[in-house]
């Protein structure tokens, strides 16, 4: 406990804090982030409503504007749905969804480029050339193609009943398998650096095995880059899982995430009732430009050329 | 250059054979194609029937073989949900999605260029600035929310431009085109605005980026330390240079925007392929997802091909790298 003050002091004074209070851009877009973490953790107890327990809802509310608007209660204050649901907690419950998709799918394609950049790197020979191949392949085609292709692919595989409670692990699994290949380049190249160089010597002279060198020395070392890309991918994760949800495939409209929501308000579009589609798309929009904004900070904080 | 052209096309074949290969693995185990094409009240000796009829009792490599065949010649089998041949249908979406990407493409190029021109001759003008933040925003916003929006405020506030559907199209006997009519020309408006503008922005990213560092380079100095007037100087030494990676970005960017009219077709419900292949994938109709991606993978690797060679042709310091050298 004696040193915790000192090694606060530390973090606080170290390059990469300094950098991130003089950027008033990262500042103000962590906070964001920050309170839309919060609010999808604690969606359920914060949200005024829980829009999938059919007693709370009252069909007389149904299509109320929002509170600024003619006709439109602070009880609901983005307004309500056609089926009486509350936006403002509908959209909370959606982020809940939508940042769940995005990270359980950028840790999947981390774990998974990582572990195949470790090993085609560090093994060369085959294993390599047919990792690098795979790879070449995925990125000459758009992502969210592949995601497409993955995702019916992995709905076509399953029973037509479990369809609508797997939802969330054939997006995770069709938005992490796209976007591992960018890890696994990165790690791969530094990889091939690393185990050239003298410590791996030493660990191999003293008879360490493949494994550990790669688990307990290689990796430590390979990992840097792989923060920037994730959270860049954060982003990039997020949108997909919208608009995937957007084109009916994605997340059931029982379960909507944020692009599921605004497809629904799409249907209602011509009926006037605005607010349906313009706040969940305002969310997601705010969501993924905070994203974007904190990787390209920190993409520049972390990189030496630029210091 | 034979050689490498040589080399492309080979390159290409093998990808194109990677992808058959998929399309293959998902005809042989994704769902069964009996049960989707023959009524459910089938007997058993129907299905038995049905099956030796397709062929699907022989070897997988006898399977695999007609495939490829077949494949090659364009020919995926009948759609699990239309129960019409799939190339028909393909045949009759193609025109829709080929002039909407061809529009937005140009459109894309039209203003993507002179902006980023712009923007990087006059780094500190409002204009600009606004134009990196219009560009940023761009990035961020999902392009189906930039298309609801479109429609927002243009069909559902306005009334001014259609929401769905291609309008009135002329039918040219193997093509049928929006070109000719008012309403198809009016149809045609939003859908493309939504798809060019994220590839316009890209287009204006880059262009600028690339026109600052070539402002940057040595001959830029000399030419203007010699006297040449500005105008000169930017439009016929530095734009040339700025576009050669410009070129190649955008042609493998024109994939991009096959893929993206799936997302644009969804929310203008434009009859093309994208839309087709949503309905597919939702419905699990394989041959319509294995035919849309052979033909999309097709059209990539044409792209991609064609880009690399221009790349050779516009460039000639990329051939002088692969001859050998002969000494100074």
């Amino acid at each position: 406990m004696s040193n915790f003050m000192p090694m606060l002091y530390a973090f606080w004074d170290s390059d990469i804090t300094y950098s991130f209070r003089k950027s008033r851009v990262a500042v103000i877009s962590a906070l964001v982030l920050l309170a839309m973490f919060l609010t999808a953790i604690f969606a359920p107890s914060l949200a005024p409503q829980n829009p999938f327990d059919i007693a709370e809802l009252d069909l007389f509310d149904s299509e109320l504007p929002p509170f600024w608007v003619e006709g439109g209660s602070t009880a609901y204050l983005l307004g309500t749905d056609t089926q009486a649901r509350d936006v403002l907690s509908s959209i909370m419950h959606g982020m809940r969804i939508s940042l769940l998709v995005g990270f359980a799918s950028v840790i999947l394609a981390a774990v998974m480029g990582v572990t195949l950049g470790l090993l085609g790197g560090f093994l060369g020979g085959i294993v390599d050339a047919v990792l690098m191949r795979i790879a070449d392949v995925l990125l000459s085609f758009p992502p969210i193609l592949v995601a497409l292709l993955i995702n019916g692919v992995l709905r076509g595989a399953l029973p037509s009943s479990a369809q609508a409670e797997s939802a969330l692990i054939v997006l995770i699994l069709s938005i992490g398998l796209t976007n591992w290949v960018q890890y696994a380049r990165t790690v791969r190249g530094s990889t091939m650096v690393e185990r050239r160089k003298e410590y791996i010597e030493a660990a191999r002279t003293l008879g360490t095995g493949k494994v550990a060198i790669m688990m307990k020395h290689i990796l430590p070392n390979v990992l840097g880059p792989v923060l920037v890309i994730a959270t860049i991918n954060l982003g990039m994760a997020v949108l997909t899982e919208a608009t995937l949800s957007f084109l009916g495939v994605g997340m059931p409209p029982t379960q909507p995430s944020l692009g599921t929501l605004i497809q629904i308000g799409n249907e209602f579009l011509f009926s006037g009732i605005w607010w349906v589609v313009v706040f969940p798309a305002a969310a997601l929009a705010i969501l993924v430009l905070a994203v974007n904004l904190l990787g390209d900070w920190l993409r520049d904080a972390l990189n030496p050329k630029l210091r | 250059m034979f050689a490498f052209l040589i080399r492309r096309i080979i390159q290409a074949a093998l990808v194109m054979l990677v992808v058959a290969s998929i399309a293959f693995l998902m005809f042989r185990f994704l769902g069964d194609p009996i049960s989707n094409l023959l009524p459910e009240d089938a007997t058993v000796q129907d299905r038995a029937e049905m099956r030796e009829k397709m062929g699907l009792n022989d070897p997988v490599l006898v399977q695999y073989g007609r495939f490829i065949v077949d494949a090659a010649q364009g020919d995926f089998g009948q759609s699990y949900r239309n129960n019409r041949p799939v190339s028909d249908l393909l045949a009759e979406r193609f025109p829709a999605t080929a002039e909407l990407v061809l529009v937005a493409a140009s459109l894309a190029l039209a203003l993507g260029i002179p902006l980023g021109i712009y923007t990087a001759l006059n780094p500190r003008g409002w204009l600009s600035q606004g134009l990196q933040v219009v560009s940023l925003l761009g990035i961020s916003v999902p392009t189906f929310v930039t298309g609801i929006l479109l429609i927002l405020v243009f069909s559902v506030t306005l009334g001014w431009l259609p929401s769905f559907g291609r309008g009135t199209v002329v039918d040219l006997g193997w093509w049928t085109t929006g070109f000719l009519t008012t309403s198809g020309l009016k149809a045609l408006i939003l859908p493309a605005i939504m798809l060019a503008l994220f590839q316009m922005t890209l287009i204006m990213r880059l262009v600028r980026a690339e026109m600052l560092e070539v402002l940057r380079a040595d001959y830029i100095k000399f030419a203007k330390a010699r006297g040449i007037p500005n105008r000169m100087l930017h439009f016929k030494y530095a734009l040339k240079n700025t576009l050669i990676p410009v070129m190649t970005i955008f042609g493998l960017q024109l994939g991009g925007l096959i893929a993206f009219a799936i997302i644009t077709e969804t929310v203008f419900q434009w009859p093309g392929m994208g839309f087709l292949f949503i309905q597919a994938v939702n419905f699990t109709d394989v041959p319509v997802m294995a035919a849309y991606l052979v033909l999309v993978s097709f059209i990539f690797v044409v792209i991609n091909t064609l880009v690399d060679l221009l790349y050779n042709v516009a460039d000639p310091r990329l051939r002088a790298e692969r001859t050998p050298a002969r000494g100074v």
